[in-house]
C-alpha cells in the first residue's frame, strides 16, 4: 500500500512545525481528517480499504493526541529536530529541580497520612498544575528560539514536565482512592 | 434536467437501491430491533404489538427453542432449561461466572472451562448461543416486517464491555447469520438518538443503567460529531442486582431457609422486580407470595425501606460518574445535559441521586428502553450506505487500558483507557537472556498494576528470534484497536524481521471452527444447503465490491490512474463479473480478492487525495 504514512504529524494536519497552535483550529482540522478517514465511511468498502482506513484514522488520532498536548508536542518537535530521549537511562535532574522533586514527594507522603488528606492533595495538585504551566511557557519560548542550546534546555523542560505529569497522575489516583 | 449524482469516496455508488439495515439493542433483560424507514428511526414490534423482546431463551428437547415472553413465563417452572440474563455471562470463564453470580440456578458443564456451557435438555449451550437465539428472533422480526433480507446490522454493547465480551457478542451475531457493520457502545447510541432528535450541542453525560450493566459516558456533541470524552461503568451492575437485594430482603423478612430461597429463586426475583417497579409510582406496595407447595407469605415494602435496601447500588453507580468526569478533565457543572437511559433509571432514588451528583435535573422524557436501539438503527442506516456519512461522525474510546505482562508479574500499559479509537500503538521490548529465541506475550486489559488483577485476554509466542546477547533484540509489539473496540496484536523482531500476529481470540472465546459449526447447526432445515448459502453470500459480497469500485472509478479513475493501471483493474473486475454468474463460490471469493489486490494502490491514492481535500478549506501553511 502506498498511502503516505511518512508525513510528520504537523504535515498530516497541514501545519508548520511550530509550538504555538490554535487549539480550535487544530480540533477543526482533526474532525475534518477523521471525516475523511474514519472506518464508518468505509463500512461497505472492500477489505483492504477498510484496513487502510483503520490505520489512517488511527494515525490521525495519534497525531492529534501528540499535537494537542503541549508536553507531547514539545517532545515531538525536539525529536523531529534530532534531540534524542532515553527515558530508561536518563533519570537525573539539575540540583534545583532535584530539591523540588524531593519536596513534592515529601508533601505527597505527608498529605496521604494526614486527616485533611483530600484538601492537601487538592492543594498540591493545583500547585503542581501551576508549575507545569510555568514550564510549558518556558518550553514555548525555547522552542521558538530553536538554537542548539535552547534545544537542550527544552529537553530538560520536557523531562521535568514528564515528571510533574506523572506526579499529578499519582495525586489523582490517591484522590480517587479516598473517594472510593 | 436530471443532475448526475456523484458519491463521496469510500461510499457505495449512489443512487442505489435502499438497503435493509437494523440496529439491535441486545439487552440483559430485554432486547429490541429498530430500523430507519422513510427517514424515521423506529423500533419494530412483534406480531402482538410488543416492542420489547424479553432476553430469555427456553431450551426444550427436539427442535423447539422458545424465545421471549413465552420463555420468560416458563422461567419459574423450568429454571434449569430457561436462560435469563445471558449477557452477564458473555465472555467470562466458568470460574468467574461462579464467583460473580453464585445464585444462578443452572448446572454448568464442568468440562467446558473456556466457554462455560449450561446443561439443558437440548444439550449444553453457551451464553453466546443463547444470545444468538435472541438475535435470530429479532432478525426474523425485522425481515418479516421489512420484507427482505437484512444487509447489515449494528449491535450495541455496554461501553464498559472488555475485548472478550465484545468478541463474544460479535460471534453471537455471526451465528445468528447477521452481518455486523459495527459494534456500537450503548451510551453512544443513546447520544446519537438524543443528539440528532434534539439537535443538541454541548457536553452531555449519558447515564445508562440497564438490567445487568451500567455505563456512564461523557460526550461532546457538535454538528453531527459525537465525540466520546470518557466512559466508565460496571458490567455487573443493573436492575437484576436491585431485584436480588429486594429478594434477599424478602427471604430475611419471611425467614425462608436456604432450600426454599434456592428452589423459588426465580419466583422471588420476579416478585422483587414487580415490587421495585410498583414503587416507582407508589410509596408502598404489597407483596403476596404463593408457592406451589401451598404455603404463602404476605408483606409490604415502602419506598423508604426500598431506598435503604438499594442505596449501596446507587452509590456504586456514582463512583464511575466521578471517574468519567475526571478522565474527561471536567467538573460536574461543565455538563450541559444528563440523559437517562435504561429501564433501571426509572427508580426514583436513581434519578434523585444522579440529579444531585450532576447538580441538574436529568432528562427523562425520551423512552429509556428504546433510545439505544434507535441510535443503533440511525448508525446502521449510514453504514449500510443509505445515508451520507457526512452527516454523522462517531468518535468513541476504549473503556479499559490494554497492556502486556512484563517482568515480575507487572502490566505495562500500551494503550490507556479512554483513548479514541481506532488506535495503533507500538512498544519495543527486548530479550532477557543470552541466546533467547522465543518470547511469550501475555495481553491484558484493566487498570491495575499486577497481572493477577487484570483481565487476561490472550497469550501468544514470538518464535525464531535470532540468538543474540540479552537486550540486543528489538521486539516491536503493536496493538491495534478497530472501530468496534476489538484488539489485534502483532509482534515483530525488527533486526531479523520475524513476525507473529494474532487477532486476540480471547482466553474465554469460541474458536473459529466452533462458530462455523454453530452457524451450520443453526441453519434451519427448510433452508437450502450450505453450499448454496455460501454462493449467495459471495455473490452479495461481489456485488458490493463492484458497486463500490465502479463509484470510485467514476469519481477518481481518470485523475488518479494511468491507462495501464486502469486496464489492470478493469480486467480483474471483468474476471469477477464472470465468476459471479457461475456457481462456484470459491471462484468468486478468489476473484474478489484478486480485484481487491489489483485496486489497492488506487484505494491508497484515493485515501490521500481525500485527506488533501478534507483540509482544502484550510490554508495549508508553507513548510519552510
Amino acid at each position: 500500500m502506498s498511502s503516505d504514512f511518512t508525513q510528520n504529524y504537523f504535515e498530516l494536519f497541514g501545519l508548520p512545525v511550530v509550538f504555538s497552535l490554535d487549539q480550535n483550529d487544530l480540533l477543526e482540522r482533526y474532525r475534518k481528517l477523521q471525516r475523511a478517514t474514519h472506518p464508518d465511511r468505509f463500512a461497505n468498502a472492500p477489505e483492504h480499504e477498510r484496513r487502510l482506513s483503520v490505520q489512517k484514522a488511527a494515525l490521525v488520532n495519534q497525531a492529534y493526541e501528540q499535537l494537542k498536548s503541549p508536553l507531547l508536542r514539545g517532545r515531538y518537535m525536539l525529536e523531529l529536530w534530532g534531540v534524542e530521549f532515553d527515558d530508561q537511562r536518563e533519570t537525573q535532574f539539575d540540583p534545583a529541580f532535584l530539591m523540588e522533586q524531593m519536596e513534592y514527594r515529601e508533601e505527597l507522603d505527608a498529605a496521604q497520612s494526614s486527616d485533611d488528606a483530600l484538601d492537601r492533595l487538592t492543594d498540591l495538585e493545583s500547585r503542581v498544575g501551576k508549575r507545569r504551566q510555568e514550564l510549558i511557557d518556558e518550553l514555548a519560548s525555547l522552542l521558538n528560539t530553536g538554537s542548539g542550546e535552547a534545544l537542550q534546555t527544552g529537553k530538560q523542560c520536557v523531562r521535568k514536565l514528564q515528571f510533574l505529569q506523572k506526579l499529578q497522575h499519582e495525586i489523582v489516583l490517591l484522590e480517587e482512592e479516598l473517594f472510593e | 434536467m436530471a443532475l448526475l449524482q456523484i458519491s463521496e469516496p469510500g461510499e457505495s455508488s449512489a443512487p442505489h437501491e435502499h438497503r435493509l439495515a437494523a440496529g439491535i439493542d441486545l439487552g440483559t433483560t430485554n432486547s429490541l430491533v429498530a430500523t430507519v424507514r422513510s427517514g424515521v428511526a423506529e423500533t419494530l414490534p412483534d406480531q402482538s404489538g410488543k416492542f420489547l423482546l424479553p432476553s430469555v431463551v427456553r431450551f426444550a428437547a427436539g427442535d423447539s427453542t422458545v424465545v421471549g415472553s413465552d420463555a420468560k413465563a416458563a422461567a419459574a417452572e423450568d429454571p434449569v432449561n430457561t436462560v435469563l440474563s445471558a449477557k452477564r455471562l458473555m465472555g467470562r470463564g466458568l470460574e468467574e461466572v461462579k464467583a460473580r453470580f453464585p445464585k444462578l440456578p443452572y448446572e454448568f458443564d464442568n468440562d467446558c472451562e473456556v466457554v462455560p456451557r449450561i446443561k439443558t435438555v437440548a444439550g449444553p449451550v453457551s451464553a453466546i448461543e443463547v444470545s444468538a437465539e435472541i438475535l435470530k428472533s429479532l432478525r426474523q422480526r425485522a425481515e418479516d416486517t421489512l420484507g427482505g433480507e437484512l444487509s447489515g446490522v449494528v449491535v450495541t454493547v455496554p461501553a464498559y464491555f472488555d475485548d472478550a465480551q465484545r468478541q463474544a457478542t460479535k460471534d453471537a451475531a455471526k451465528i445468528a447469520g447477521l452481518k455486523v457493520l459495527r459494534l456500537l457502545n450503548e451510551p453512544t447510541a443513546a447520544a446519537v438518538a438524543y443528539g440528532l432528535d434534539q439537535r443538541a450541542e454541548g457536553t452531555v453525560a449519558i447515564f445508562d443503567l440497564g438490567g445487568g450493566t451500567f455505563d456512564v459516558s461523557i460526550l461532546h456533541l457538535k454538528q453531527g460529531v459525537f465525540e466520546v470524552r470518557s466512559t466508565a461503568g460496571d458490567t455487573s451492575l443493573g436492575g437484576d442486582d436491585f431485584d436480588q437485594l429486594v429478594a434477599d430482603w424478602i427471604v430475611e423478612q419471611a425467614g425462608f431457609d436456604e432450600d426454599r430461597s434456592i428452589r423459588y429463586h426465580r419466583q422471588l426475583m420476579n416478585i422483587a422486580c414487580s415490587a421495585k417497579e410498583a414503587l416507582t409510582e407508589t410509596q408502598q406496595t404489597e407483596i403476596d407470595l404463593q408457592f406451589d407447595d401451598g404455603s404463602r407469605w404476605q408483606g409490604h415494602l415502602g419506598r423508604d425501606e426500598f431506598n435503604r435496601i438499594v442505596q449501596p447500588l446507587v452509590k456504586k453507580a456514582l463512583l464511575p460518574c466521578r471517574r468519567a468526569l475526571r478522565d474527561a478533565g471536567l467538573e460536574a457543572n461543565d455538563i450541559d445535559e444528563v440523559v437517562m437511559v435504561g429501564g433501571s433509571t426509572r427508580v426514583p432514588l436513581v434519578r434523585e441521586s444522579v440529579g444531585e451528583f450532576f447538580g441538574r435535573e436529568p432528562l427523562v422524557h425520551i423512552d429509556p428502553d428504546k433510545v439505544v436501539a434507535v441510535g443503533a438503527a440511525l448508525q446502521a442506516d449510514v453504514l449500510v450506505g443509505n445515508k451520507s456519512s457526512d452527516e454523522m461522525l462517531l468518535l468513541d474510546v476504549i473503556p479499559l487500558s490494554l497492556g502486556l505482562e512484563t517482568m515480575g508479574g507487572l502490566v505495562e500499559k500500551i494503550i490507556p483507557r479512554n483513548t479514541t479509537i481506532p488506535v495503533a500503538r507500538a512498544q519495543d521490548f527486548t530479550t532477557f537472556k543470552d541466546g533467547q529465541t522465543a518470547m511469550s506475550l501475555h495481553v491484558l486489559q484493566g487498570e491495575r498494576e499486577l497481572v493477577q488483577d487484570c483481565r487476561s485476554l490472550a497469550r501468544f509466542t514470538l518464535r525464531e528470534i535470532p540468538p543474540m546477547v540479552a537486550g540486543a533484540a528489538r521486539i516491536r509489539v503493536t496493538f491495534q484497536v478497530d472501530a468496534d473496540g476489538l484488539l489485534s496484536v502483532t509482534a515483530r523482531e525488527e533486526t531479523a524481521g520475524v513476525e507473529s500476529g494474532i487477532e486476540v481470540k480471547p482466553s474465554y472465546g469460541l474458536t473459529d471452527s466452533e462458530i462455523e459449526q454453530m452457524l451450520l447447526d443453526s441453519l434451519s432445515h427448510v433452508e437450502d444447503d450450505v453450499a448454496a448459502r455460501s454462493l449467495r453470500e459471495e455473490q452479495v459480497e461481489a456485488q458490493r465490491v463492484i458497486e463500490a469500485l465502479d463509484a470510485a472509478l467514476a469519481q477518481d479513475g481518470n485523475a488518479l490512474l494511468s491507462a495501464e493501471e486502469r486496464a489492470a483493474i478493469d480486467s480483474a473486475s471483468a474476471v469477477l463479473h464472470d465468476a459471479m454468474t457461475g456457481s462456484d463460490h470459491r471462484a468468486i471469493k478468489r476473484a474478489i480478492s484478486a480485484l481487491d489486490k489489483a485496486s489497492s494502490e488506487f484505494a491508497a491514492r484515493r485515501m490521500d487525495s481525500s485527506i488533501k481535500r478534507a483540509l482544502a478549506g484550510h490554508k495549508v501553511e508553507d513548510f519552510s
